[in-house]
């Protein structure tokens, strides 16, 4: 009990300050990528601080309800994650929080926020299948779906569901928001749509947006952690190289490709969901 | 019993006495006090019956089959007249076939067979019971407000609505006669009451669209009848008893043989539950007033269906072919239908196809036959009972106020009806978000699917319940949308809508939050019966006790931020410059252009004919190969015997 409460603790004080610096050595390596200088690490923080300095508005009297839960079930999510509760308890409070996103960007009934919002919601629809058969796969092969369990199995279960590894590397650049998938909102100035569902969040409620961001990312980097978790040391290990070499490699796909449509979008992440996904399940399923 | 009768009979009385009461003012009177009776009544009968593990009553009844018959017959010659009537021959055919043949049946061997129990009560009885005495009489309360609104738009036409108030809780009457009949062929009388009832609620408004879809109705309800007879029979001859009960126990002494019956059994619950490719039905239903489509999906007809297929769960299973052909047609019916509702724009018709998926999942929890899916599964019907009645009842006052049943038109609900929009808003969120009821079931469905190892379900509940968040939320967020300018229209909505609406947002919420006693002393209680040994909740406590504290949270968040925030209002961001008023900007050459939003419908890849068409072709399939391999073991069957 004791260490639960100290890592949910650790998840909501570090989250935060690990993903900041991932985002900016993200931005760091972008620019290297683009042959700039780029900004100074901790520019995401600067910018999230001044992001708080600013007046305080809202288009509409709702709209701070809608963020505050929000952030509350998506920062929610991340804590039980990281307190070892159910993994699908985890994704079904993570889509409450998304949905809340969501609606408030409706909420404001701007065409730009609209439009994001509608993507944001195609996006979901695109990685959830994913997302719940990962969580199938890693019961199936544990034979549990809390997180307590995961991290402590005898076996890794990279290999057996090295499918499912692949399928969740790749719906994981719709959920950083990565192109060729950032069709809702986009880090990068030059697409046709750039903050999309975030158009009509300003000053303290878009800082707070962004923060969200580095919990999330945090928490989803976890999921890949998973996958290596064998009970010793070097599973450790491993997951945490992995999952810096993949949130990397997001970038690198990020710097790489132009956006896509959203038909290939949606229809190659069922697919790859359908192809990946249900046949690493049909064997684990035969095999365990 | 005398309350089960009470429950049975005292709706039917009311009905006649509606039949009779004209005015408007006796109606509401006489429909007040009847539905406060028949919820006490329920609440009563609850409380009566819901410690015990379960009571049969003899009820000795000859004289009771010989009324059921003569009234069977009475009916039947109905049908075959209207068919005839309206060149619906393959309605009267149906009923020119199945009537006979349950008559033969009856005089020939059923009297044979000593009936030691008619009637039971067990706790999922006591559920149903509850969910038509309480969600039923809430929608008669709700279409005496409705029907006058309905009338009046319909001014022209004849007051038909003692006729409707008759069917209404005619309806009521034989849905509590269904759920507590140990007598298969008592259920099958009430059954074919509640399919005769729906077809006159369909038929209500007597144009040539309604009488239509309320002959296809009728067609597909009296199909699934045909199944039920056939059922009956193979039941009385081979296995010598008319008992629900008996049949079960046959179940673990004879294994798989009692799936032969049951396969047809649920044949006829998959009709009735609007399984593909039977959906379309129900779809057809959207013609008649709202009340109406409530009833159907919510606390009757189409859950008597599901009743069947969730009764008969222990004898199905993965591994016969009953139980392959259910959960096969329930899931291949819950992905289908929920990709179709993406591309409607009809409230209704999102409603009507978010109820035929849902079915699916309770169908395909029957099918699974485990004690966790079976779980989920009641689960599932108290969920949907309650907030799909919700759901209906809102579009209906919006619909009235509005003018329009279409998505699109409810832009700016917030503003124009902010009581009916934010209904509606939590009734949406029922229907898929945690730490609603829905998704707790779909969570422990999900689970039972898993361990009960056929991965194809599994798939389809990841993919379907994506496809289901992204059907409601793209609703959820037109309701939400601040429309600047609107004018607040709800000042006409009757008394009697908000209060029915008030009820049901309260239940919705209070069901969640009470879920894990229901869980604790309904259905595991009713599990350990029926299936033997110690059943448990599928989810542990820890994570019920999560879902409410959830839930908490979210009621406190809203109570403390909602629409408080004191921020400055700015106006919205357009391409152009915002004139001020948040919906028009100033395009090029300094024209003033107006904006307007639409909903995403992706209608190239979920097109709702071509969802019908696969999902129809796939269950087809499924219950070509699953009746054909009981007909086929049948025959083996008695090709050895003889």
């Amino acid at each position: 009990m004791v260490i639960k409460v100290i890592s949910v603790i650790a998840y909501l004080v570090l989250a935060p300050i690990v993903g900041c610096i991932l985002a900016g050595l993200d931005r760091k390596v972008s620019a290297k990528m683009q042959r700039r200088v780029g900004p100074p690490i901790l520019q995401p923080y600067y910018d999230v601080r001044k992001l708080f300095e600013k007046e305080k508005m809202a288009p509409t009297r709702y709209q701070d309800f809608y963020i505050i839960a929000y952030l509350v079930f998506l920062i929610g999510a991340g804590a039980i994650f990281f307190a070892g509760g159910d993994l699908l308890l985890v994704i079904f409070t993570e889509t409450i929080g998304a949905a809340f996103l969501v609606i408030a960007a409706y909420s404001s009934n701007s065409p730009y926020a609209e439009v994001g919002a509608e993507r944001e919601l195609l996006q979901m629809m695109a990685y959830e299948p994913m997302m719940l058969l990962t969580a199938v796969g890693f019961y199936m092969f544990h034979g549990s779906f809390t997180v307590d369990d995961l991290v402590k199995p005898d076996t890794m279960a990279f290999l057996p569901m090295i499918g499912l590894f692949i399928g969740f590397i790749y719906i994981l650049t719709i959920k950083f928001r990565k192109s060729p998938f950032d069709l809702s909102m986009s880090h990068h100035a030059h697409q046709e749509l750039v903050r999309g569902v975030t158009t009509e969040f300003v000053g303290r409620t878009m800082g707070w947006i962004e923060v969200s961001h580095w919990y999330e990312n945090i928490f989803l980097l976890g999921f890949i952690f998973l996958f290596f978790c064998n009970g010793t040391v070097w599973g450790c290990v491993i997951g945490a190289l992995v999952c810096i070499a993949a949130y990397f490699l997001e970038v690198f796909i990020d710097n790489s490709f132009a956006r896509m449509k959203w038909q290939f979008a949606f229809k190659s992440a069922w697919i790859v969901a359908i192809v990946l996904g249900m046949v690493n399940i049909f064997i684990l399923q035969l095999v365990f | 019993m005398g309350t089960i009768t009470f429950l049975i009979i005292f709706p039917m009385i009311i009905a006649f006495v509606l039949l009779a009461a004209r005015s408007d003012k006796a109606r509401d009177m006489i429909v007040y006090i009847a539905t406060a009776v028949i919820a006490a009544g329920s609440i009563v009968c609850a409380i009566q019956y819901f410690g015990s593990a379960g009571e049969y009553f003899p009820v000795h009844g000859e004289v009771v089959g010989y009324l059921m018959m003569a009234i069977e017959i009475g009916l039947a010659v109905y049908i075959i007249y209207t068919g005839i009537k309206h060149k619906k021959y393959l309605a009267s055919l149906l009923a020119l076939v199945q009537t006979p043949l349950m008559i033969w049946f009856e005089l020939s061997h059923g009297h044979e067979i000593e009936v030691q129990y008619n009637m039971y009560i067990d706790r999922l009885s006591v559920i149903m019971i509850l969910i038509i005495g309480i969600i039923g009489s809430l929608i008669c309360v709700y279409a005496l407000g409705y029907m006058k609104d309905f009338q009046h738009h319909h001014a022209g036409e004849k007051d038909r609505r003692p006729w409707f108030f008759f069917v209404m809780f005619l309806f009521l009457g034989a849905m509590v006669g269904l759920v507590t009949s140990n007598n298969m062929i008592w259920m099958y009388f009430f059954w074919e009451i509640t399919s005769l009832s729906s077809f006159w609620l369909i038929g209500y408004t007597r144009t040539g669209e309604a009488i239509n879809n309320s002959f296809r109705a009728l067609i597909m309800n009296l199909l699934g009848g045909l199944g039920f007879v056939i059922g009956i029979i193979i039941l009385g001859t081979i296995f010598g008893t008319l008992e629900l009960s008996t049949m079960l126990v046959y179940g673990s002494i004879y294994g798989d043989l009692v799936a032969i019956p049951a396969a047809f059994f649920a044949f006829a619950g998959i009709t009735k539950a609007a399984q593909m490719p039977f959906n379309s039905w129900l779809l057809g239903a959207m013609v008649a007033p709202t009340p109406t489509s409530a009833l159907l999906h919510s606390s009757t007809m189409v859950k008597a269906g599901v009743f069947m297929i969730i009764k008969l769960a222990p004898v199905l299973g993965i591994s016969n072919f009953a139980g392959l052909m259910v959960m096969m047609v329930g899931g291949i019916t819950f992905l289908f239908a929920s990709c179709a509702a993406i591309s409607q724009n009809n409230a209704k018709r999102v409603l009507a196809y978010s109820t035929i998926a849902n079915l699916g999942l309770i169908v395909a929890c029957g099918g699974v036959g485990t004690p966790e899916a079976v779980w989920a599964g009641i689960m599932l019907i108290i969920f949907h009972a309650i907030t799909k009645s919700l759901l209906f009842l809102c579009v209906g006052t919006a619909e009235h106020h509005i003018g329009s049943r279409m998505i699109e038109d409810m832009d700016g609900l917030f503003v124009r009806m902010p009581k009916v929009a934010m209904f509606m808003i939590i009734g949406i969120a029922g229907m898929f978000l945690a730490p609603f009821g829905m998704l707790i079931s779909k969570w422990a469905t999900m689970t039972s699917f898993v361990d009960s190892g056929n991965f194809i379900l599994v798939g389809i509940i990841c993919f379907g319940s994506a496809v289901t968040a992204f059907y409601w939320l793209k609703w959820m967020g037109k309701l939400s949308a601040v429309v600047a300018n609107e004018e607040n229209v709800e000042q006409s909505v009757h008394k009697s809508e908000t209060f029915v609406h008030v009820t049901l947002t309260i239940l919705t919420v209070v069901v969640c939050l009470i879920f894990p006693l229901i869980s604790m002393y309904g259905l595991v209680p009713y599990l350990e019966g029926v299936f033997g040994g110690i059943a448990t909740g599928l989810l542990s406590s820890s994570n019920m006790i999560i879902m409410v504290i959830m839930l908490a949270v979210l009621v406190l968040l809203a109570a403390m931020f909602f629409g408080k925030s004191k921020k400055e209002q700015v106006p919205i961001y357009l391409a152009g410059v915002n004139k001020g008023d948040n919906r028009t900007y100033y395009g090029s050459m300094q024209k003033e252009v107006q904006f307007s939003l639409r909903n995403w419908h992706m209608e190239s890849i979920f097109g709702e004919h071509r969802m019908n068409v696969i999902g129809d072709v796939l269950t087809v399939a499924c219950l070509v190969i699953g009746i054909g391999a009981v007909i086929a073991t049948l025959i083996s069957l008695l090709g050895g015997v003889a």
